[in-house]
Formats: structure tokens, sequence, C-alpha cells
């Protein structure tokens, strides 16, 4: 179980409060009815699936209720930082994401075991 | 390659199992391939042995980055059915199933398939009208699965507690028989040995880190950390990792990757005669040929590739699992582990071309692919061998998430496996 920094509330809680809430950043098209099939296949339905960096949305679902975004690390599961919803993307800068190399997971073990 | 056999067996008993081969072989890579695999679970093994089977294609190369078997292959509860809502889902799960039955035969290898029957508990109105609705869709399409009072599902499977008291009490149940369960690593390790025995190099501890393309865009071939591999042909079959893999050819994915897991108990002697799985409650339990029970667990809330998953989904499953067999109670759990799963907005594989030539797909299988191996493996085989997909797989497209023809299982089933 993760543990997660709610930038509203300013602790970190459980991860049984919160519900991950899909991709950050993506803006909902305003002109749906306008769009070709391709872009809404590529807002609606197809994802990068990130191995590593990710950022995205989750909600505070027991506990103040509130949507934020994160970036975490895919492989090691790890918050890098939470931040408010509404916020651009914030510069990692030296905030370098864990590699397979340097978190213990599984999927880093294996490798190491090669 | 040697058959096995019972003499093979009673042979290698009276010379101290001397005379064993290896089952396949570790070679070096070649330079160029016609076809080349990437991912060696029972999916991409398959598909290459009924390219060396069915279609005469035999220069192929399998790359792994693990051990063959390693991925979602060997760490799945092994149910096996084929009782889905649509016709085209019917199609292909029963495509599978069909060979299930004879795969043991036809690869000269135990997978120990057992028909042993899956039954589905059925809780409440909902369930019962959504089950009797799958049984009447089922039977339409040739499809045995059969409506069972509480007391018949008792009989079934005697460990069911079907009084009015139980915390989730169970108004009939959905049984299809020819559903069951196969031995995983048998599958992957049985399909490895034939198709290495039909001249297919398995290469393991080989990781694809990029896909070439020529000048008008065509597939040219993979790099690896054993360095390049040309072939005109590239099928990707692997799971949870087919995004990362696409991505090296410009393809962005309909997929998200979640960590299931799944725990076995510490063995015991035979109680448990069936599969059974409760999808309002989210559990499901099998007990395996060595006495372990199997127990699957969900999957986690958040897209992930640490092949781990939180310690509260394990312990929600045995929670419903106590629920259900108050027997168990008291047993204790062995081990358990998770795979990454690719999953799809449908709940439906994709088998299919890309848009880039040359480049197939098979993934999508999500939580539920390891009963479509056989199936899936032979159409994708075909797909890859004519450049055009077998009837059964045809619609199982890309292009569906941009046309809108989605074989919506996910608003059918909620939930799969
Ligand atoms: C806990 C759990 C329980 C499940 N229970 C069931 C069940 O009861 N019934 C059912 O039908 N299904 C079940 N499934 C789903 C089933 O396991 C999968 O759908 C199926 O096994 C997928 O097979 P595959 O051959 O496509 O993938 P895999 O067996 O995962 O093979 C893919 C391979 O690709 C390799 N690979 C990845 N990236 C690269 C690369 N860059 N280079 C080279 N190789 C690479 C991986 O190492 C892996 O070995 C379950 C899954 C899990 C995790
Ligand atoms: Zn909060």
């Amino acid at each position: 179980m993760l543990l997660i920094y709610c930038p509203y509330c300013e602790e970190e809680r459980s991860e049984l409060e919160f519900r991950q809430a899909g991709d950050a950043h993506i803006a909902r098209p305003t002109n749906m009815t306008e769009m070709t099939d391709e872009d809404f296949e590529a807002f609606f339905f197809l994802r990068d699936n990130v191995k590593g960096l990710t950022f995205e949305r989750w909600r505070h679902l027991n506990g103040c209720g509130r949507f934020f975004n994160a970036a975490r690390d895919t492989v090691s599961d790890k918050f890098l930082t939470t931040y408010k919803a509404g916020l651009p993307r914030p510069d990692l800068g030296t905030l370098r994401p864990a590699t397979e190399a340097t978190v213990e997971t599984y999927e880093a073990t294996e490798s190491d075991a090669k | 390659m040697r058959k096995y056999s019972v003499f093979a067996v009673a042979r290698e008993a009276m010379r101290g199992h001397r005379g064993w081969e290896a089952q396949w072989t570790s070679p070096e890579p070649r330079k160029e391939y016609d076809v080349i695999i990437i991912g060696a679970g029972g999916h991409g093994l398959g598909t290459a042995y009924y390219l060396a089977k069915e279609h005469g294609i035999t220069n192929i190369a399998v790359l792994e980055k693990g051990w063959l078997g390693g991925g979602n292959t060997g760490r799945n509860t092994t149910i096996i059915r084929s009782n889905y809502l649509y016709d085209e889902s019917a199609g292909i799960y029963d495509h599978a199933l069909k060979l299930w039955d004879g795969l043991s035969q036809d690869l000269n290898y135990n997978v120990m398939y057992s028909a042993r029957g899956v039954m589905m508990l059925s809780h409440n109105v909902h369930d019962q009208q959504v089950f009797k609705r799958h049984i009447h869709a089922n039977r339409l399409n040739g499809i045995d699965n059969e409506w069972l009072t509480p007391e018949q599902a008792q009989e079934f499977c005697p460990p069911l507690d079907i009084s009015r008291t139980a915390r989730y009490p169970i108004n009939g149940a959905a049984l299809q028989r020819r559903g069951g369960t196969a031995r995983h690593d048998a599958v992957a390790w049985g399909y490895a040995r034939a198709a290495a025995d039909r001249g297919v190099h398995i290469i393991q501890n080989c990781e694809v880190t990029g896909i070439r393309r020529n000048p008008d865009g065509s597939v040219a071939g993979v790099d690896t950390n054993r360095g390049q591999i040309n072939a005109k042909k590239v099928g990707v079959v692997a799971a949870g990792h087919t995004s990362v893999l696409m991505e090296m050819a410009g393809v962005r994915m309909p997929l998200v990757s979640y960590p299931l897991q799944a725990l076995v108990s510490e063995p015991i002697k035979p109680i448990f005669p069936c599969v059974v799985m409760s999808n309002t409650v989210h559990a499901y339990i099998s007990q395996s040929d060595k006495g372990e029970l199997v127990i699957g667990a969900g999957t986690d809330q958040y897209s992930s590739y640490s092949q781990t998953g939180g310690l509260q989904i394990i312990t929600h499953t045995l929670d419903a699992i106590c629920e259900l067999f108050p027997i168990f109670r008291r047993m204790k759990m062995m081990r358990s582990w998770g795979g990454i799963v690719d999953v799809t907005p449908d709940r439906s594989p994709i088998l299919a071309k890309t848009p880039v030539q040359g480049l197939y797909v098979n993934c999508g299988w999500g939580t539920g692919g390891f009963k479509a191996t056989p199936g899936s493996a032979n159409v994708f085989a075909h797909t890859i061998a004519n450049d055009a997909p077998h009837k059964i797989n045809a619609p199982f497209t890309l292009e569906r998430f941009r046309s809108g023809r989605l074989i919506d299982e996910a608003a059918a089933a909620a939930v799969a496996h």
C-alpha cells in the first residue's frame, strides 16, 4: 500500500483514501462534435502507458475529496511529487525518476539477476 | 526430438534418467529471420509453433527479455472457459477451448488440461439475469453453459455454503462443464519444445530495445541487447509491455498496464473439485493438482510495471474467500506474486495488423488471456503468414477504437479472468 501526500490536506495518507483518476494534463476538447475520428480516438482511447515517469490525476476521495496531480515512477511506484490541480507540470529538476537499476521491485531485481 | 510416452518414462526409470534430452536449444541469434516474435509467453511461443506447423515458416526467432514463460503465462491462475457474451468473443475463446482439448497430444506434452467445470456464482437478481442472458447467448453460439439451482451448485461443489444465513447468499450459478484449468508452465514449455523441434530459435535473455524501419516505413528488424536482428515481419506479443514496444515503432496503443496478483495456500488433500468464480464478491478459486488452493485477486487501481501490487488487494480477496468458504478460514497462504496485464478499453484483445507494414500485434488480453492461448496463437500465426487476419480474429482490430466497433465485454462482465 502506498503513502500519498495530499497537497490540499498537506499530509501523507494511506492509498486506501485515494482513487487514481487517469492521466493528468489532458485537455478535454471543446469542439467534440467537430473532431475527426482520429482525434477523438487519440483523446479518448489512446494512452502513453509510460514505463517510468508519468503524470497522473488522483482524488483524495475519502479525505478532502479534491483532485490533484502526481508525478510517479511506474517501475518503482514511487511518488516524486504531488501538486494542486491546475498547476503546470512541475520542473522535476534534480528529482530523477528511479530506474530499474536503482529500485528493488521484482522487475528491477529480475533484470539484475540476468 | 525423442517422443514422450509411458515407454520413455519406463525406459528412463531403468537407466537412472540419463537419457532425457534438453527440451529446446539456446542458439546464437542469426543475422536475419523470416519472422521475429517478441515475447516468449504462451501466445508468442504458440504463434511460432503454428507458423511452423500450419504455414511452413520455420525461419523464426522468438525473442524473450527474461526466461520463457516468465511473464503472465507463468503467473496466472489458469482458468479456462469460453462463455463470453458477444459472438466475436465466443468465436475466439471457443476456438481456443476446442484446441485445448487435444493440445497435449498435438504437442506430445502433458499440459494437464482438466475440464473440471467453471462455476460462476449468482448472488442476486441482477447476477441471475446477466448469467441467464449469457447462457442463452452462449447456447445460440453452440457453447455449453447451464443454469444450476443452489442445491445443484452445492452438489457440483460440496464445500459451497448455500445457507440463507451466509454472508453472501447464493441464488444459483452458471456452469460451463468444458471449462477448467491447465498447467501454465507446461503450456509454455510444450509449445517451446514443439516449436524448437521444427527449427524455431528461442532466444532468452534477449531484450528488444528498438524496432527498425525501412525508408518506406515498413519493418526492417529489431535492436536487442544482443545486437541487431533483421526480419520483414515482426509480431509483438508482449502483454504488459506492449505499449513500450509499440512506442518504438511510433504507434500509440489503447492500453493501460496494471498489476494483477494471485496467491496459493499450503497444499492440502483434494477438497475442491472445480473452479468457482464470484464476480459480485470478486473472488475466484480452484485447487491445483499439487493440492494448493489457487486464488486470484484484482488489479491495482494505478498503472504500473512493478510486478508487485498492493497488499490490501490480496487481503480484500481473502476476506471474500473466507466469507464464501468459511472452511478455508484457518489455512495458511504460502506465496503471492504479481504480473503486469495490458487492459483495453472494451476488455477485448487486439490481434491485428498495425499501421506499420510488417508489424503485427497480439495484446490486450488483460486479466484473462491464458484461456485463449492456443486459439490466439493459431489465428495470429495465420495473420502473420497471410498478412491478413483469420476470420476469427478479423473483428479484433486496432481500428475499432476509431470506428467505434467495440467488442464490449467490459460492459458485459464487469470482471474477467
Ligand atoms: C495474477 C494473474 C492471474 C491471471 N489469471 C488468469 C486466468 O485465470 N485465466 C486466464 O485466462 N488468464 C489469466 N491471466 C491473464 C493471462 O496470464 C495472460 O493474458 C496471458 O498469460 C498472456 O500471455 P502472453 O503470452 O501474451 O504474455 P506473457 O506470458 O506475459 O509473455 C510476454 C513476454 O514478453 C516478454 N517481453 C516484454 N517486453 C519484452 C522486450 N522488450 N523484449 C523481449 N521480450 C519482452 C516478457 O518478458 C514476457 O515473457 C492472469 C494474469 C495474472 C497476472
Ligand atoms: Zn486531501
